[in-house]
This record gives C-alpha cells, sequence and structure tokens, in this order.
C-alpha cells in the first residue's frame, strides 16, 4: 500500500501508462487515505463513488492505449471550484446545499485530461484567511507537527489550506488550489509542498466561486515541481467565458524544467528583508541564494520600492472586490435563507448567520473603502499603488530572469493563534501579495525546515506569462535542498 | 419666433428648465452579458442564464452586437465614440437584482457628447445636446401581486442591455420634450438599435425638472423617475414645474428628490430625498477589461448607417418638392418613408411626388388609423396605391371616384384597375354622352337656367352637380365645366 502512495504525481502517471498500476488501485489507495486521515479535516466532501466511476473509466482507456495528460491520476478540488452536482460551499455556511448544475472550466480541464476526482477539500471561509480556520466546517490541521512539541495542532496555512493538508498527508496525491494573496504559496510553504500561482490570466476564473476578481488564479498544489508543471498544463488555458483569461498560448512546461540556472539571473529584492523577520526566514533564504548561485546564475540585488505598500493595498483592494462579489450571497435564489419581517430584514438575517467574522469583516471594510467620500483616499489610491508595484517589478525584470524570496514570514503555527487580531493574520501575505497585486506567476518550492522542525518555503517570482522560467529555477531550488523530509505521520504507512 | 413657454406666478413669468435621461433596451438577440434571448413576453424565467441569475463564479462576457448597437446609436446622435470606456458595478440590494449590483458605465461610458435637432411647429428648429451615452444591465422584474405575503421574482429582463441617453438641460418646455423624444425615438428605430416602444418599457424615461426667473442660474432640480408615455412626461412637466413655482413662491425652497408620476392622479410624489440617496459605490468591474474600439470598426459602422431623418427629410424637400411638414411627416418613420419613396419611384417615375404624399399622408394614414392598423399591415400596398394613382394621372377616373376606388381598396384588397372595371367606374371623356346629359340637365332645370342668365352666378356649381351625378360621378369634371360653360354662356 504505502509504495503505490509514495509515487508523486509523475511517478504514478508513468507507471498507470506502463499499466504496473491501475486507477482504480491507486484511487482505492487514496480513498483509504482519506478515510485513515479524517483528522486532518482536509476535506469537506469526499467523492468516493464519483473516484470509483472516474478510476474505473480512466483504466478502460488507458487499456486502450488512451487517456489525457493526467489519466487515472486521482486529485483533491479546493471547495471553491464549482463541480457539477457534487455540493459546493467555499467552506462557508450561506451556501449550505448548494450543488452546482455546471462545472468549472479549471476543473474541468482538468477531467478532460483524465484526472480523478477525490472530493473537495477545506478552506477559509470564500478563501479569506491565512490558516483555513475561519472555515464554516472547522479548521483543516497540518499534517506535521513541532519536532518538540507533538500535540499542538497547527495549521496548514490559508486559504488553501485543506488542499494543502490533503496533498502533505498523502490523502491526495496532487490538489487545486486558488490564490488570491498568497493562498496557495503559503500553505504549501506550511506544509513542505510545492504550490503555483500561474499568472494572472492564465487558468479560467470561470466556476470559481469569487473573491477578488482582479487577484483570484487557480494553480495546482503539488509534491513536485515537475508535478506542478504537469497538473499546470492541464488546469491553464484560454476560456472565452472569462473575459481576463489570457489568450497568450501556453507553453511546454516540462520541456525546459531541468535547464538549470545557469547563466540565470537572479533577482534578491532588499525590500523583502522586513524588520523581525525570524532569523530562520533569512538563513533559508540565504541557502536558497547559494544553491542557485552554486548552480552557475547570477545573483543581482534589485529594489521594489514600494513593497512596503503592498499589503496595505491588498487590504483595501480585494476587500472591495469581495463586498461586491458577495452580493449576490442575499438568500433570494440558492443557499441559505433565514427569513424576516422585510426584504432588507431577510438579508440582514440571511448574511448576518450566514457569513462567518472574517467575512463580515473584510464585506465591511470593502464597502467603506468605496463609500462616497473614502473611494479617493482609499480605492482609487490603492489602485494607483498597485500600478506603482506592477512598475517595480517591470523595471526589476529589466534586470533579472526570475526572483528569489522566502514565501512566508514563519513556519506553521498553532490552531487559534492570531485568530484574535487580524493585522497579524494578514501579515503572513507579506512575501506573496506584491505578486498577487502585479499578477505575476509565483511559486513557493519547499526548502528546509525551521528549528521547530517545520517546512519552510522559498518563493521564485517571474515575468509575466513567463511559468517556464519560474518552474525551472524553482525545479533548481527543489534539486539543491534535496527536501526529502516527511511529516511524523507518514512514518511506517 | 413663438412665444417661449412660461409658468405665469404670482411674481411673474417662469422659465422651466428640463433635461432626460432616456433607457433604451437595444435590440440584439442576446443580452449585455450572456447569451439569454431578450424576447419581450416569454414565460416567466424562462430567458435566465446562470450568468443572469448570478449564480457562483460566473462571469460576464460583452455582446458584441450590443457594443456595436450603442456605437450606431452614438454616431446617429452625431456624438463622439470613445476609444476606450469602462464598465463599472453599481452596488445596491434589491430582490430582482441578483447580483446585487448593476454593470453600467459611470465615469468613462462608450458615447460623449452629441446632439439632437427637433422641428418645432412654425418651422422653427432647436438643437439639443446629448451629455452621453452609456451601457448597461436592466434588472429584473418584482411581481408583488401574485401572492398575499410573497413577492415573485422574473430574470427574464435581467442582464437584458440598455442605452442610457442623457440629454444636456437644454429643453425648456413640454412640447419641446415630446418633440426631442420623439426624435431621439424616431433616431433608434431608424438605425434599428432600439424599437422605441414606450408602453413595452424598451424606452423609459427619467425627467430632470427646474425651474428659474427667465436669465437667472438654473435653480434645484427635481428627477421624476421612470415615466412611461409621452404624454405623461408632458403632465408630469407641468405639474412638477407648477409645483416648484408654488413653494419658491410661498418663500420655500426646492430640495434635491427623485419623484414618482402618478399617473392616475397627474401628480408627481416624494420618493426618496438627496439625502436618503442610495451610495452605489462605484467602481471598475474587475471581471471586464476595460471596452477598446477600433477605428476601423466604428468607420464601418458609420458606413453602414442608413439615411438619417435629417438627411431624409432634407433630401425629400430638394428632391421631391414637399412641403416641410409634408416632409416631416413622412419621415417619422423608416417604413413610411421607404413606402413613399416605392411609391414615387414606380410607375415609370411618372408619379407626382406631392401628389403621392398627399394620398400617403391624408388617405392612407387617415384610413390605417381609423381601423387602426400599422403601416405594416396597410392592405394597399405602395404598388396599389401607385395604379390607382397613375389612374387619376391619364384621366380613368376623377379624384372624386379616385376616393371611393380607394375605400374599396381598402376593405377588399383588390387592385384599383379591376375596381374601375368591375363597377365601371372609368371616366366619362366622350363629348356627345356628356353633352347628352348637360342638355338633359339643363332642360330639367330651365327655371335655374333663367336665374343663372339673369345674374345669379353661384347656380353653376349646382349645373356642375347634377350633372356630376346623372354620370354617376364618371364624367370628365373638366369637360362638364367646358360645356356647362358654353351652353349656359353661350
Amino acid at each position: 500500500m504505502a509504495g503505490i502512495l509514495d509515487l508523486d504525481l509523475v511517478a504514478a502517471r508513468d507507471a498507470l501508462r506502463a499499466r504496473e498500476i491501475s486507477s482504480t488501485e491507486l484511487t482505492s489507495a487514496y480513498l483509504s487515505r482519506i478515510e485513515a486521515t479524517a483528522d486532518l479535516n482536509a476535506y469537506i466532501t469526499v467523492t468516493a463513488d464519483k473516484a470509483q466511476a472516474m478510476a474505473k473509466a480512466s483504466d478502460e482507456r488507458l487499456a486502450k492505449g488512451e487517456g489525457g495528460g493526467l489519466e487515472g491520476l486521482p486529485i483533491a478540488v479546493k471547495d471553491l471550484f464549482c463541480t457539477e452536482g457534487v455540493l459546493t460551499t467555499a467552506a462557508s455556511h450561506i451556501l449550505d446545499g448548494f450543488k452546482p448544475t455546471y462545472e468549472s472550466t479549471v476543473t474541468g480541464n482538468l477531467w478532460s485530461a483524465g484526472a480523478v476526482m477525490l472530493g473537495k477539500t477545506n478552506l477559509d471561509e470564500f478563501a479569506m484567511g491565512s490558516s483555513s480556520a475561519t472555515s464554516y466546517y472547522g479548521p483543516p490541521v497540518n499534517p506535521w507537527r513541532g519536532a518538540q512539541d507533538s500535540e499542538t495542532r497547527l495549521v496548514p496555512g490559508g486559504s488553501s489550506g485543506g488542499s494543502a493538508a490533503a496533498v502533505s498527508g498523502w490523502a491526495a496525491l496532487a490538489a487545486t488550489g486558488t490564490d488570491t494573496g498568497g493562498s496557495i504559496r503559503q500553505p504549501a510553504s506550511l506544509t513542505g509542498i510545492v504550490g503555483m500561482k500561474p499568472s494572472y490570466g492564465r487558468c479560467s476564473r470561470w466556476g470559481i466561486v469569487a473573491f477578488a476578481s482582479s487577484l483570484d488564479q487557480a494553480g495546482p498544489m503539488t509534491r513536485t515541481v515537475h508535478d506542478a508543471a504537469v497538473m499546470l498544463s492541464a488546469m491553464a488555458g484560454h476560456d472565452p467565458k472569462d473575459s481576463t483569461s489570457a489568450a497568450e498560448p501556453l507553453p511546454d512546461l516540462e520541456a525546459t524544467l531541468d535547464s538549470g540556472v545557469k547563466g540565470l539571473r537572479i533577482g534578491v529584492p532588499a525590500e523583502y528583508r522586513v524588520d523581525g523577520m525570524p532569523t530562520e526566514i533569512s538563513e533559508i533564504w540565504a541557502k536558497g541564494i547559494a544553491w542557485l548561485k552554486d548552480a552557475g546564475a547570477e545573483i543581482i540585488d534589485i529594489s521594489l520600492p514600494h513593497t512596503q505598500y503592498a499589503l496595505a493595498t491588498y487590504y483595501i483592494i480585494a476587500p472591495a472586490e469581495a463586498s461586491s462579489n458577495l452580493a449576490r450571497y442575499d438568500g433570494v435564489r440558492y443557499g441559505l435563507r433565514v427569513d424576516g419581517g422585510s426584504l432588507d430584514e431577510m438579508y440582514a438575517n440571511t448574511r448576518g448567520e450566514g457569513f462567518g467574522a472574517e467575512v463580515q469583516r473584510r464585506v465591511l471594510i470593502g464597502t467603506y473603502v468605496l463609500s462616497a467620500g473614502y473611494y479617493d483616499a482609499y480605492y482609487r489610491k490603492a489602485q494607483r499603488v498597485r500600478t506603482l508595484i506592477r512598475r517595480d517589478f517591470d523595471e526589476a525584470f529589466g534586470k533579472v530572469d526570475a526572483i528569489l524570496t522566502p514565501t512566508a514570514p514563519s513556519d506553521a503555527f498553532a490552531i487559534g493563534a492570531n485568530e484574535d487580531d487580524p493585522v497579524k493574520m494578514y501579515l503572513n501575505d507579506v512575501f506573496t501579495v506584491p505578486a498577487s497585486l502585479a499578477g505575476l506567476p509565483g511559486l513557493s518550492v519547499p526548502a528546509g525546515l525551521s528549528a521547530r522542525g517545520l517546512p519552510l518555503g522559498l518563493q521564485v517570482l517571474g515575468r509575466m506569462f513567463d511559468e517556464p522560467m519560474v518552474l525551472r529555477v524553482g525545479r533548481a531550488i527543489e534539486k539543491a535542498a534535496t527536501f526529502t523530509s516527511r511529516p511524523a505521520m507518514l512514518e511506517g504507512i | 419666433m413663438s412665444e417661449p413657454y412660461r409658468i405665469q406666478g404670482e411674481t411673474g413669468a417662469w422659465e422651466v428648465v428640463i433635461g432626460l435621461e432616456v433607457h433604451a433596451q437595444v435590440i440584439s438577440k442576446s443580452k449585455l452579458f450572456s447569451g439569454s434571448a431578450t424576447t419581450f413576453g416569454a414565460g416567466a424565467n424562462t430567458q435566465v442564464s446562470l450568468v443572469d441569475a448570478a449564480m457562483p463564479g460566473m462571469l460576464p462576457v460583452i455582446n458584441r452586437e450590443c457594443v456595436d448597437q450603442a456605437v450606431r446609436t452614438g454616431l446617429a446622435l452625431e456624438a463622439k465614440i470613445n476609444p476606450v470606456s469602462v464598465f463599472d458595478r453599481k452596488n445596491y440590494f434589491y430582490a430582482d437584482l441578483p447580483q446585487g449590483y448593476q454593470i453600467s458605465q459611470y465615469e468613462q461610458p462608450i458615447v460623449g457628447e452629441g446632439v439632437v435637432h427637433l422641428d418645432l411647429p412654425d418651422s422653427e428648429t432647436k438643437e439639443v445636446g446629448i451629455e452621453r451615452l452609456h451601457l448597461e444591465q436592466d434588472a429584473g422584474k418584482s411581481l408583488h401581486d401574485q401572492h398575499p405575503s410573497k413577492s415573485y421574482i422574473d430574470l427574464n429582463r435581467s442582464g437584458v442591455a440598455l442605452m442610457e441617453i442623457v440629454s444636456k438641460p437644454d429643453l425648456r418646455s413640454p412640447e419641446d420634450t415630446a418633440a426631442y423624444i420623439k426624435k431621439l425615438r424616431s433616431i433608434l428605430r431608424y438605425i434599428g438599435t432600439c424599437d422605441g416602444n414606450m408602453q413595452e418599457g424598451s424606452m423609459r424615461c427619467d425627467v430632470n425638472v427646474s425651474v428659474r426667473k427667465p436669465g437667472d442660474e438654473y435653480g434645484t432640480r427635481c428627477e421624476i423617475k421612470n415615466v412611461n408615455s409621452i404624454r405623461f412626461v408632458q403632465q408630469a412637466i407641468e405639474y412638477e414645474a407648477r409645483r416648484q413655482v408654488e413653494v419658491l413662491e410661498e418663500g420655500g425652497s426646492i430640495k434635491q428628490e427623485t419623484r414618482l408620476f402618478d399617473a392616475n392622479r397627474g401628480e408627481t410624489r416624494s420618493m426618496r430625498s438627496k439625502e436618503d440617496a442610495h451610495d452605489y459605490r462605484y467602481f471598475p468591474d474587475p471581471d471586464l477589461l476595460p471596452l477598446k474600439l477600433d477605428p476601423a470598426r466604428v468607420e464601418a459602422l458609420k458606413a453602414a448607417l442608413p439615411e438619417l431623418p435629417d438627411v431624409k427629410k432634407a433630401r425629400f424637400i430638394a428632391e421631391y418638392g414637399l412641403s416641410v411638414y409634408d416632409a416631416s411627416s413622412l419621415i417619422e418613420e423608416r417604413a413610411i418613408a421607404d413606402w413613399y419613396e416605392a411609391l414615387v419611384k414606380g410607375g415609370n417615375g411618372k408619379r407626382d411626388p406631392k401628389i403621392a404624399a398627399n394620398w400617403t399622408i391624408s388617405e392612407l394614414f387617415g384610413a390605417l388609423n381609423k381601423a387602426g392598423f400599422d403601416l405594416a399591415d396597410s392592405p394597399v400596398s405602395a404598388d396599389a396605391l401607385g395604379g390607382l394613382i397613375d389612374l387619376i394621372g391619364d384621366g380613368t377616373i376623377s379624384g372624386r371616384i379616385a376616393k371611393d376606388v380607394f375605400a374599396e381598396m381598402f376593405e377588399t384588397g383588390k387592385d384599383a384597375a379591376a375596381i374601375v372595371e368591375e363597377k365601371g367606374l372609368r371616366q366619362v371623356s366622350d363629348t356627345g354622352a356628356i353633352e347628352a346629359i348637360v342638355d338633359a340637365v339643363l332642360a330639367e332645370n330651365q327655371d335655374k337656367v333663367a336665374e343663372f342668365r339673369s345674374g345669379k352666378d353661384k347656380l353653376f356649381g349646382f349645373f356642375v352637380g347634377q350633372t356630376m351625378k346623372r354620370s354617376g360621378g364618371k364624367a370628365n369634371p373638366g369637360m362638364v365645366n367646358e360645356l356647362l360653360k358654353a351652353k349656359l354662356t353661350g
């Protein structure tokens, strides 16, 4: 059993093609593993029957020598993607009982490529958070525990925490995530897996429950950089149903993966050395720089001068868009309705009960920053700063091919920590948010362990639509880091 | 110049200042941001896509045809077409607004300033400035009378494209305003961008009214929402202007507010004050990219525009020698103008355009009105009316008989020549035959002949009438006149 779970996505793909294993066998192993790891609370919904049926169909195709790029590979889907006939919650009470009659473009692409759906993973409510603890379905748990404290349950990061927990706990071969300000990269860092946010527009947003439309982007969460390249190739593509989807053709992401970094110029931004950054974060960053240098890259000090405003800018733009995007959850057409004496009362009751505290906070902030008299001071100014941040990157990418930074300012923290201090929670996104605002591709790769024995990731950023470069640099770090550590829970299975 | 429209108050005459926001439903097969159909009168909630119902994760995609329609309209209003425009979200909660926001255009509309030329009575003209035109989605419809305690929602209209056409405050009377709406409607119908049907709600007006003493600065305005006929617009303006004058003359001030027009009572009522106005929290819709128009596309749309009412009218006056009045009535609707031109150009070009205009305007329109028909339903085609006019032209029938023939044509849909033959209505131009009738009439009325000859000239008409009557209306009236003249005075 352990042998089959030990295979990463690419290895499993090859084994399936070689008919060494069957998808039914692989899928069953994962379904058993999901049961065994129920304590992780990684899934909101497990679609075991669907998974078995899909696996069977994949086996039939594989037997005929047919099948797509992900044929027979069992994966999990963040419960922010609408899936036809399958409960879709966004981890919110307000979407109670909501089963879409349609399939999101990205998941549709995955199923067309032959992937098998294991279920829907837990997340922060409406993807708002960095711990996944704002889920109406209770917090997912990080498979990792501190070396000296194996009792304390840790967060898997957020908002794609359920996907991260599932992949790192081997309860899925890979999973989809979405990243608005770091929601793929930060959980990947905290759980020791690879997470990639592609360029804005690479993956269609059609059928993904919207949080902040100008930032939301789907991406893969996998065990290896190669896995991420394979999975992203299946997810991405132009979609006429999403006006912001890019017409840019996706290059062959596997072809240049192992080209190495010799002669590449890697930028190291001074502004990411933030005050109070833990030593182990600076140390892992320094290690990453050294690895790339040793592999032949040229390290260049760069400046991204508006970095310090990124977090504030993000926490104006994202809530502003969210306040409007979430207006449709009004109890009129689907999901939760809590009746009232009048239409306004019904709205207030439904949204008051249906949305959790963090969602309400962001809707309030967003409503405030868009209000007459405040719009110019907040929203319009934030848009201007966003342009400056984008310009910073444009200038930097005139001098470098990729940028290396830490992914998150700390390792995984305890469930319940930071919950009474939203600003402290928001600081988790400090390194990931600037690239989100600029729409650039970013990848988190596991690089080492913290003093507490918890994973730490490094982030690679690239030019717009230059995913091949990001993956290539990420692959070089992965090779140099030889990160083979696993959560203790995986020992002996 | 005719007298300007004034409200006479106790302190003197007041001028009324009016501006209009017209919501015109775009003619398009599908909605502004979804593929749903837009047919009027379909069963409730049968034309609703996932986008229109604002299901989670659904995204708007701009309908190119709606954009083209807005550009055509802008061009027809001689307006600036903005190469870049932006869609914004106008946020508010209502049960028939599924997204919780309306996608509209706020700071950067697709069409900028333009102009509408009005033809007023007494051949006066007036220019009304267009401030802007923008594209936006319509909301759904709430039905409050279907259930004692519940409201029903029909989302068929949700997402249908509207053009909001905003005029400058250039209108000064209810009549000006009516003329503006009619002219705007005529232009929209010409270019096929809106059917202008106010009853079905495909054209709706918000009317901004203020009053001032002539020469003063603009007064504070009130907006009267959703008035749905030209007559109501006029009534609403009259009532509202008088109300404002009364308030001001009593020493009060006008509060900027939104008002409703109650058609049953002919009055406007306060709906909400400026303080209670929604804060719509407009911001650019992040689901849509700025709308960029290729100049070549705009040029192509411009080149394909049909001849517009003003140009057509000038041409009708110049080419056909029509009066301004006749030309104006004939060009108001493109179908009528086309019908008229088909009529004039038929019959080897021998038809007199003025006679054709008279027949079209007096006889055809009269008959259509009486029957409650549209031109499209007319039982008499342009060809058929042409046939009738040709029969007058070549002397086959008299104008008098022609009216009867027309009535018969309208009734039965038959051809003029066939009716004339069938009923033996051919004009008698045989001198001998007419002379015989004239002689008989004179013989029967010898006393009147004597009176005439002794100076009672007016009796000539009596003899004409009697002769025509005896001929069954078929005698050539010119010949009857000549013969009578010769016999009575000779």
